[in-house]
């Protein structure tokens, strides 16, 4: 209760004031029958520090990227994120503020928007970027309604190596909107470019190809926009790990035409899936089919440099049925946690981050190929990779959360009941892993699979 | 470079004050070379990137972190905020934001936890789901629940395709391709219905402000999938004739959604199931406070009847003897049957614990009493204004009141000139021109979070501002702001020629 200013005076004079006895006099509106009394089975209000308790007790039931070795990716990732990041995101001005509908006097989060949109445009190599998304999957989604809108197509071609969450949510979108998908099988870790083209046809409106893809392998995605353009279709490139464009060509130099991606991995922490930061960029001339926020420069009466939210006609604020997305809202935290660590970071320590997560996992699939009957199947990865391990994949993680190792996704869960997958490991590095992190994953794996040798043995 | 002290960082106001202009962070002279990052792991390894290495200038600067950090400070300076003063946004929710809830978030045990770690090692965060879900199923009295949409307008998403799932299986999809809405609604509400492939058709505003029954009851028909209706509505009504617009869909076989944005008037108060509310959304980052941050993150879990509540989406949290189990896949639900999925992992995990943390600091007492004091709030304001501003409609409003521009029209004042106006008297502005149906509207929303001392004095600026219009200062009016960082900016320049990012001047 302690938020809430009012005594019992202060309420028995505002009634006064308002001409009627009781409070329940201003809810005369709602029929008796839906009145509720009371709500039995609800507790009554807690001190803090009883909140902080029962919080506290629950947060420790959870084992967390900071108690053991951690390696696990597949669209979220566990990096460092400088204090000034959280101290700055944490100012009342940015963190209580509401969307800028009166420019003048929320400037602050207007100009960090125009700046969140060049890096992102800069770090795709795309012409454009919007204000954020509510996270990579939603972002994806979007795209493809969009590369509908520009093509006039009904059919999108979605590529194996897509993250099946994110495969999920543009079947579910696409299914209720009306929209046809093909699907490309993933037969092996990398993703099969000219397949891929051959489902291209008149009707195609874009190709969704992620990279690197869910098993980590990197795709040079230049044939394939190429082809897809040859038959006017649209190319939609997916990023899920951000960093890799520290050192990774940018799909914008591969020609593709929207870039889509998740953000979590600049400045916001893991949080169990969100919130998270859907990246969206795109070329100038179809800006205005892009959904979500956009912020725009422009002057005030003085002729000062301002900026505003623009180009809202396409929303929902004013076209209501004839809208071309529902989306009314950015991930504006996310967004600004984005863009203060990327200015932290800057070309070099951008380029830097980028190069020791490469390596980490370089030297990570280096110790893990070492393991018996191990074997790394990505040629060309980022900072994430796949291994084929001798027996059921699920069941190692499993043995090796008993060590106390996080050691990757099973196949399993991410591609349920595909057998190719059973035995398929996705094990990501980043900078938070130590040498000593990779040396331990590799020795506890070696000893799990030899467990399971010797029972094997046993039964056999 | 060698200047006088008068060309040192030019001012907001041209004064050598405190508050100063800022360039872009693109403008900013390089100063250092960014975060430090242990890179003896560089040294002699190759790479494996296919021949895909990124060979340009990015373009980035490279800035030092007392720069950086002088920069962000300097931007925030330029923001109103809750924590700064009273924010009357109407339909926003804007309330106090509890610092206790952002510690919470940010527990080790939450904010460092992955969506894909084994189950096993998260019974923590499955927990705190399932409680959450439990809070809010008990408050609106509805028995299911998809925690997964990210905001309100995600979660009407998922409530129209629950409605959508649940016609299909009863055949019916395919006959019912209305979706009836009142044109008081929020924008989302028409724009989600035509996404998703239904014709909108808008049912009129009476002229007390509520979705007209007679108009609505012409168009129900068994061509109608469902009816869209905010309660309270968006002119801060509550609508009286809910349970009659709840009988009449479910007659003909349709369903009730209702856009929940107002739940603060309601919870603790009003169950939505006691009023025939098939499935509603619940604004987390507005009801339950949690940082707006600048307009996101949101979160917007959606409540659901019996009868839709076998379609709602995965992922969800089921509890068992064994303890928790998160179901991620169609295959694995069960009796259920989900339409699909929403979003790449299981909702937005941090704003369940901030939400969370509100929710125990007031508990079941302190909830009614959000209500009690956000509609006392409310009308305490309409009470004391309606003498010098003019409202619409008759009676009490719930948490949020509504006046029109019929006491601006006489002196060509415009709402917008009185909403800046309000801007130097050192508030931020109320909600204008929405909803559409009312002229020149104003929606003043307090919440719960402001003292009596606080309305008072926001009230005594109101009534200030409402004398001077008829004095015949208009320039007070179309002239603000002054006292901000920027005058008025011109919106149509920023869409007619679209600058949406900064380039190196060559």
């Amino acid at each position: 209760m302690r938020y809430l200013p009012h005594t019992n005076a202060d309420r028995r004079d505002m009634l006064d004031v308002i001409g009627v006895s009781s409070v329940d006099d201003l809810f005369v509106d709602v029929p008796p029958e839906a009145h509720l009394e009371e709500l039995v089975d609800l507790p009554h209000a807690m001190s803090e520090l009883e909140v902080e308790r029962v919080l506290g007790q629950l947060a420790d039931r959870n084992i967390s990227a900071r108690n053991w070795p951690f390696f696990i990716g597949g669209g979220a990732y566990f990096h460092h994120i400088p204090a000034s990041v959280d101290h700055l995101i944490q100012r009342s001005e940015f963190l209580t503020a509401y969307t800028p509908y009166q420019p003048e006097i929320a400037q602050g989060t207007l100009h960090y928007l125009f700046e969140f949109q060049t890096q992102v445009a800069m770090i795709t190599g795309m012409e454009v970027a919007n204000a954020s998304m509510y996270d990579g999957s939603t972002a994806c989604s979007e795209a493809v309604l969009m590369a509908h809108r520009v093509t006039r197509r009904p059919k999108a071609v979605l590529s194996g190596g897509l993250h099946p969450h994110y495969r999920a949510v543009c079947e579910t979108l696409s299914r209720f909107s009306g929209h046809t998908i093909v699907s490309a099988d993933c037969h092996g870790v990398a993703e099969d470019v000219t397949a891929l083209a051959n489902l291209v046809d008149d009707e195609t409106a874009c190709v969704v190809v992620q990279t690197p893809n869910v098993f980590g392998s990197l795709t040079n995605l230049s044939n394939l926009a190429e082809s897809a353009h040859e038959k006017g279709a649209l190319l939609i490139a997916v990023i899920p790990e951000i960093i890799s464009l520290g050192l990774v060509k940018p799909p914008g130099d591969m020609g593709a035409d929207i870039v889509v991606g998740e953000g979590q991995s600049v400045g916001n922490s893991l949080q169990f899936g969100g919130p998270y930061l859907g990246l969206f960029a795109t070329k100038g001339r179809f800006v205005r089919q892009m959904p979500g926020r956009l912020c725009g420069q422009t002057v005030d009466e003085e002729g000062k440099r301002g900026f505003v939210l623009t180009l809202s006609a396409r929303e929902q604020h004013i076209r209501r049925e004839r809208a071309t997305s529902n989306i009314c809202t950015n991930s504006g935290l996310c967004c600004l946690a984005f863009t203060i660590h990327m200015a932290l970071l800057g070309e070099i320590g951008f380029k830097r981050l980028a190069a020791v997560n490469h390596a980490r996992a370089v030297h990570l699939a280096d110790c893990l190929a070492e393991v018996p009957d191990v074997e790394v199947l990505t040629d060309s990865f980022f900072n994430e990779f796949t291994l084929r391990v001798p027996g059921d994949g699920a069941q190692i993680i499993e043995a090796l959360v008993g060590m106390q190792i996080f050691g990757g996704i099973p196949g399993e869960r991410l591609f349920p009941g595909a057998l190719a997958c059973k035995d398929k490991i996705i094990v990501a590095a980043t900078e938070m892993n130590s040498d000593e992190d990779c040396e331990i994953y590799a020795d506890r794996l070696r000893s799990v699979l030899q467990v399971n040798q010797q029972e094997r043995a046993a039964h056999g | 470079m060698v200047e006088g002290i008068l060309s040192l960082p030019k001012t907001f106001t041209g004064n050598r004050a405190l508050m100063l202009e800022e360039p872009l962070i693109f403008e900013r002279q390089s100063s250092g070379g960014g975060v430090d990052i242990d890179d003896k792991v560089l040294d002699g390894k190759t790479t494996r990137l296919g021949e895909l290495e990124r060979e340009d200038n990015i373009g980035l600067p490279d800035l030092s972190e007392p720069d950086v950090v002088r920069h962000f400070v300097r931007l925030s300076q330029k923001n109103y905020a809750i924590d700064s003063g009273i924010f009357p946004l109407g339909s926003c929710t804007m309330k106090h934001n509890p610092r206790l809830n952002e510690k919470m978030a940010r527990l080790d045990g939450f904010a460092d936890i992955h969506p894909l770690q084994p189950t096993s090692t998260v019974s923590g965060a499955l927990a705190l789901m399932d409680m959450l879900a439990h809070w809010l199923k008990t408050l609106t009295g509805m028995p299911g629940i998809a925690l997964s949409p990210k905001a309100g307008a995600h979660g009407e998403l998922c409530g129209l395709m629950t409605i959508g799932s649940a016609l299909e299986a009863r055949g019916e999809r395919s006959s019912r391709t209305r979706v009836l809405v009142a044109d008081s609604a929020h924008g989302t509400n028409p724009a989600t219905a035509a996404l998703l492939g239904f014709d909108v058709t808008a049912i009129p505003t009476t002229p007390d402000g509520r979705m007209d029954v007679e108009a609505f009851g012409a168009e129900v028909d068994k061509s109608v999938a469902a009816v869209m209706l905010t309660n309270p509505n968006t002119c801060g009504l509550f609508e009286r004739d809910c349970k009659r617009i709840a009988d009449d869909i479910h007659e003909i076989g349709g369903y009730f959604y209702c856009d929940g944005a107002n739940f603060n008037a309601m919870i603790g108060k009003v169950r939505p199931s006691d009023l025939g509310v098939d499935a509603m959304h619940l604004n987390l980052h507005k009801s339950c406070s949690t940082p707006h941050g600048g307009g996101g993150p949101g979160s917007g879990p959606v409540v659901f009847s019996e009868a839709l509540t076998p379609y709602i989406p995965v992922p969800f949290v089921i509890r068992d003897n064994n303890g928790y189990k998160l179901v991620e896949q169609i295959e694995d639900a069960g009796e259920s049957m989900p339409f699909g999925r929403l979003a790449g992992f299981h909702g937005q995990m941090g704003m369940f614990v901030r939400a969370m943390a509100w929710l125990m600091s007031h508990g079941a007492d302190g909830l009614r009493q959000v209500a009690e004091d956000a509609v006392l709030n409310a009308n305490y304001i309409m009470s004391r204004l309606q003498d010098v501003m003019t409202t619409p409609f008759e009676g009490p409003c719930m948490h949020e009141a509504i006046f029109d521009d019929r006491f601006l029209k006489a002196y060509d004042i415009e709402t917008l000139d009185f909403a800046k106006a309000m801007i130097d008297e050192g508030y931020h502005p109320m909600t204008i021109y929405f909803p559409l149906t009312v002229s020149g509207a104003m929606l003043v929303e307090p919440t719960e979070s402001e003292s009596r001392a606080s309305l008072d004095l926001f009230i005594d600026t109101m009534r200030h501002l409402a004398s001077i219009v008829q004095s015949g200062k208009k320039d007070l009016f179309t002239k603000a702001p002054v006292y901000a960082p920027r005058r008025r900016l011109d919106d149509t320049a920023a869409a007619r020629n679209p600058v949406l990012r900064w380039h190196k001047r060559l």
